[in-house]
C-alpha cells in the first residue's frame, strides 16, 4: 500500500524525471522524448518502490533486474538511473555524445546500473528469459523487470520469447508494454495492429493485467499482483506519448526529434 | 505401374573417399567437447534450436539433460537467451545451422552478444558446401565473412573431428564470444592438426620456399594432399593450417608472403570476406604479395552429395595443385 507521503514522493519524482529527459535530449540535440515522457511512471514506481536495488552494489546478486526493451528510451532510463545513484549526475551530459558510456540506446555496464544492451528492438525479452531462467536454475529469488514498447511488440522475436517463458514456467519475469498506441511512423492500429492485445498474452499463456501506465498506484498494486502469480506476467499499461508536455502528448512530431531551446523552455515551464 | 527395377538409387559417394586415418565429423567432435565441458565446467549449458540431433548436442542432452535447453525454431531467441544465461554467469553453447545464426540471428548475434562482449559460445553446423542434399538454401558459404566482420567475435573454423573437439573445449575456457563452424558430414582425419588447441595460432603442417598453401577448416586435409603432389612436380609448397580465422595468425601470415613466391588460400566459403581476403588485408598492408583464393566463386550451391559438391565447386587438392601449376608458369616463378 502506498501512502499518500510516498505517492506525493513519487509524483515529485516523476515531474523531476521529465524536466531531466527534455533536458538531456535538447542539450544532445538528439534523442526520444515521447516514449520516455510516456515511461516514467513506471521507471519511477520501479525505482523508487517496487525493485530491490541498491546502487552502491550494483552487482548485488539478490538484486531485481530492470531491462530496457524499449532502448530508445534511454533519457528516462538515465534520468532515473542518475536520480538513484547509479550515474552520476555530470555524466549526463554525456549522452549520445562521442567518448560518453551514455549510449542512444543502452549498452550494458553492470557498475552503472545498466543491466542488458538492448535497443535494436525484439531482443529484449529474449534475454530478460535467459536471465530468468538462470535465476531459476541457480535458486534466487529475483525479480527480471522488462519494459517493451508496444512498437516493439510487433517484432517476431517478442513471440518467441513468449512461447519460451510458459515452457519454462519464468514467473519471475513481470513485462509491461507502454502501451501508448503510437510508433515511429504513426499509431500503431493504423501501423499494425496489436489490439485486442491482452488475449494475445493471454494465448501465449501469460497472466495479464491492463492498467493506467501513469498511475503509481495501479501500476504498484499490480505488480504485488503479479508477484503471486505461477506464470509469466505482462502488464499492459496505457500511456500517453509525451505526458507531461501538453503540446507533446499524442504528437508524434516528437517521437525522435529533440526540441530546440525554446521549445525546451516552454516544455520546462509546463512541468514546474 | 511402375516397377522396382525402374527405380534407379542414386550411389552414394563415401565420405570421405580415403583417408589412411579415417573420417568423422566435425560437429561430433563438437558434440565430445561439450560432454567433455560437462564433466570440467558445471556452468556450461547448451540452447538448441529443434535441430538436437541434426547438431548432435543431443549427445550432451543425454548426459546432461538438464543442462540441455531448446527454444524449438527459434534461432533469434536463442541467441537473446543464450546472452542473457551468460549476464547471470553461464557458459552457453548456442547451437543451430549456420545459415539460421549467422544470416537469421545476425541482429542477435551482433547486438545481444558481440556488442557487450557476452560468454557465449556459437556453435555453427551444417556450414559449408558440403551441406550438402539440402541444397543452396542451407549451405551458408557467407558465415565467415559476416561473423568476421563483427567487433569483439573470435571465429574458429576447426579441420577435423579433434580439432574440432579440442576447439569447443578452448572455447569454453576463453571469456568472451566465439563463433564455432562445423560442417554436417564427415571428414578426413589429420593427425598434424592434433595437440593443444590455442586460440588465434596458426599450424605449419608442411615446409615450402616456392608457395604456402593456407587452409581453414576441412581444407587442410586437401591441402596437404596438395603439397605432397606438388613435392613429386618439384615445387615446394608450405601449408598453413589458420582454425582460427580471427584474430589471424598474422606474424606466420607475414612470414610467408617474405618467404615464398605467392600464396593461394582455400575454404569452403565464398572468396569474398573469408579466409582469402583476410590474408590478402594483412599481407597488403604489410608485404604485398599475389593471392589467389580458392572457394566458393560468389555463387550458391546445389543439391547433392557432400563430396560430388567439394569436387563440382573445385575444392580439392587436385584443383590447388592446377592454381599454383598455372600460377608459376604464368608468372615464371
Amino acid at each position: 500500500m502506498l501512502t499518500q507521503e510516498k505517492l506525493n514522493f513519487l509524483k515529485d519524482k516523476a515531474k523531476e524525471i521529465r524536466q531531466e529527459i527534455i533536458i538531456m535530449i535538447t542539450r544532445a540535440a538528439s534523442g526520444h522524448v515521447g516514449g520516455s515522457m510516456s515511461a516514467v511512471e513506471i521507471l519511477v514506481s520501479l525505482y523508487h518502490h517496487i525493485m530491490k536495488h541498491d546502487s552502491q552494489n550494483p552487482k548485488w546478486t539478490e538484486r531485481d533486474r530492470f531491462i530496457m526493451g524499449k532502448g530508445h528510451a534511454t533519457p528516462v532510463y538515465y534520468a532515473v538511473l542518475a536520480d538513484c545513484g547509479y550515474i552520476p549526475k555530470e555524466d549526463l551530459l554525456g549522452f549520445r555524445r562521442p567518448g560518453s558510456y551514455l549510449q542512444g540506446h543502452p549498452k550494458q555496464y553492470t557498475e552503472k546500473g545498466i543491466e542488458v544492451s538492448t535497443g535494436t528492438l525484439g531482443l529484449s525479452l529474449s534475454t530478460t528469459c535467459g536471465m530468468a531462467l538462470s535465476a531459476k536454475l541457480k535458486g534466487e529469488k529475483q525479480n527480471y523487470f522488462c519494459l517493451c514498447g508496444d512498437g516493439e511488440i510487433q517484432e517476431g522475436q517478442i513471440w518467441e520469447a513468449a512461447m519460451f517463458a510458459n515452457k519454462y514456467k519464468l514467473n519471475n519475469i513481470i513485462a509491461f508494454v507502454d502501451r501508448n498506441y503510437m510508433q515511429s511512423d504513426g499509431y500503431s492500429e493504423d501501423i499494425m495492429p496489436l489490439d485486442p492485445l491482452e488475449p494475445k498474452w493471454e494465448a501465449f499463456g501469460w497472466e495479464v493485467f491492463s492498467i493506467d501506465g501513469h498511475d503509481f498506484e495501479q501500476i504498484i498494486n499490480t505488480v504485488e499482483k503479479a508477484m503471486l502469480s505461477d506464470k509469466p506476467v505482462m502488464i499492459v499499461a496505457r500511456t500517453i506519448k509525451g505526458k507531461g508536455v501538453s503540446f507533446m502528448e499524442n504528437d508524434n512530431t516528437w517521437h525522435g526529434s529533440p526540441p530546440n531551446l525554446e521549445t525546451a523552455m516552454r516544455a520546462l515551464g509546463e512541468l514546474v | 505401374m511402375k516397377n522396382i527395377e525402374d527405380i534407379h538409387i542414386v550411389p552414394v559417394i563415401p565420405s570421405p573417399p580415403s583417408s589412411e586415418f579415417g573420417a568423422e565429423q566435425t560437429k561430433k567432435g563438437f558434440a565430445d567437447g561439450l560432454i567433455e565441458l560437462g564433466k570440467l565446467l558445471p556452468n556450461v549449458v547448451v540452447i538448441d534450436t529443434d535441430v538436437a540431433k541434426a547438431t548432435r548436442s543431443a549427445d550432451f542432452q543425454k548426459i546432461y539433460p538438464e543442462r540441455h535447453f531448446n527454444t524449438g525454431v527459434a534461432e533469434q531467441n536463442m541467441l537473446s537467451v543464450a546472452a542473457g544465461m551468460s549476464i547471470e554467469g553461464f557458459i552457453p553453447f548456442a547451437t543451430s545451422f549456420g545459415m539460421f545464426i549467422a544470416t537469421r540471428g545476425g541482429d542477435q548475434l551482433r547486438n545481444s552478444i558481440c556488442y557487450p562482449k557476452a560468454n557465449v559460445k556459437v556453435a555453427a553446423t551444417h556450414c559449408g558446401i558440403s551441406t550438402g542434399g539440402d541444397g543452396a538454401s542451407h549451405q551458408i558459404n557467407e558465415d565467415i565473412a559476416i561473423c568476421r566482420s563483427f567487433p569483439n567475435l573470435t571465429v574458429i573454423v576447426p579441420g577435423d573431428y579433434e580439432e574440432a573437439k579440442q576447439a569447443t573445449i578452448a572455447a569454453a575456457y576463453f571469456k568472451g564470444p566465439v563463433y564455432l563452424r562445423y560442417g554436417r558430414d564427415t571428414y578426413p582425419i589429420v593427425p598434424e592438426i592434433h595437440g593443444k588447441f590455442e586460440i588465434g595460432k596458426s599450424r605449419t603442417i608442411r615446409e615450402g620456399t616456392d608457395c604456402t598453401i593456407f587452409t581453414t577448416g576441412i581444407m587442410v586435409s586437401e591441402g596437404i594432399k596438395a603439397s605432397d603432389m606438388l613435392k613429386e612436380k618439384g615445387i615446394s609448397a608450405r601449408v598453413v593450417h589458420l582454425p582460427t580465422v580471427k584474430p589471424l595468425d598474422n606474424e606466420v601470415v607475414i612470414k610467408a608472403a617474405q618467404e615464398t613466391k605467392f600464396l593461394v588460400t582455400v575454404e569452403e566459403h565464398s572468396i569474398i570476406g573469408g579466409l582469402g581476403e583476410a590474408i590478402a588485408g594483412v599481407t597488403a598492408e604489410h608485404h604485398p604479395t599475389r593471392v589467389y583464393r580458392i572457394g566458393i566463386n560468389d555463387v550458391f550451391g546445389q543439391s547433392g552429395q557432400s563430396q560430388e559438391l567439394l569436387d563440382l565447386y573445385g575444392l580439392r587438392a587436385i584443383n590447388i595443385v592446377e592454381k599454383v601449376l598455372e600460377v608459376t608458369k604464368l608468372q615464371g616463378y
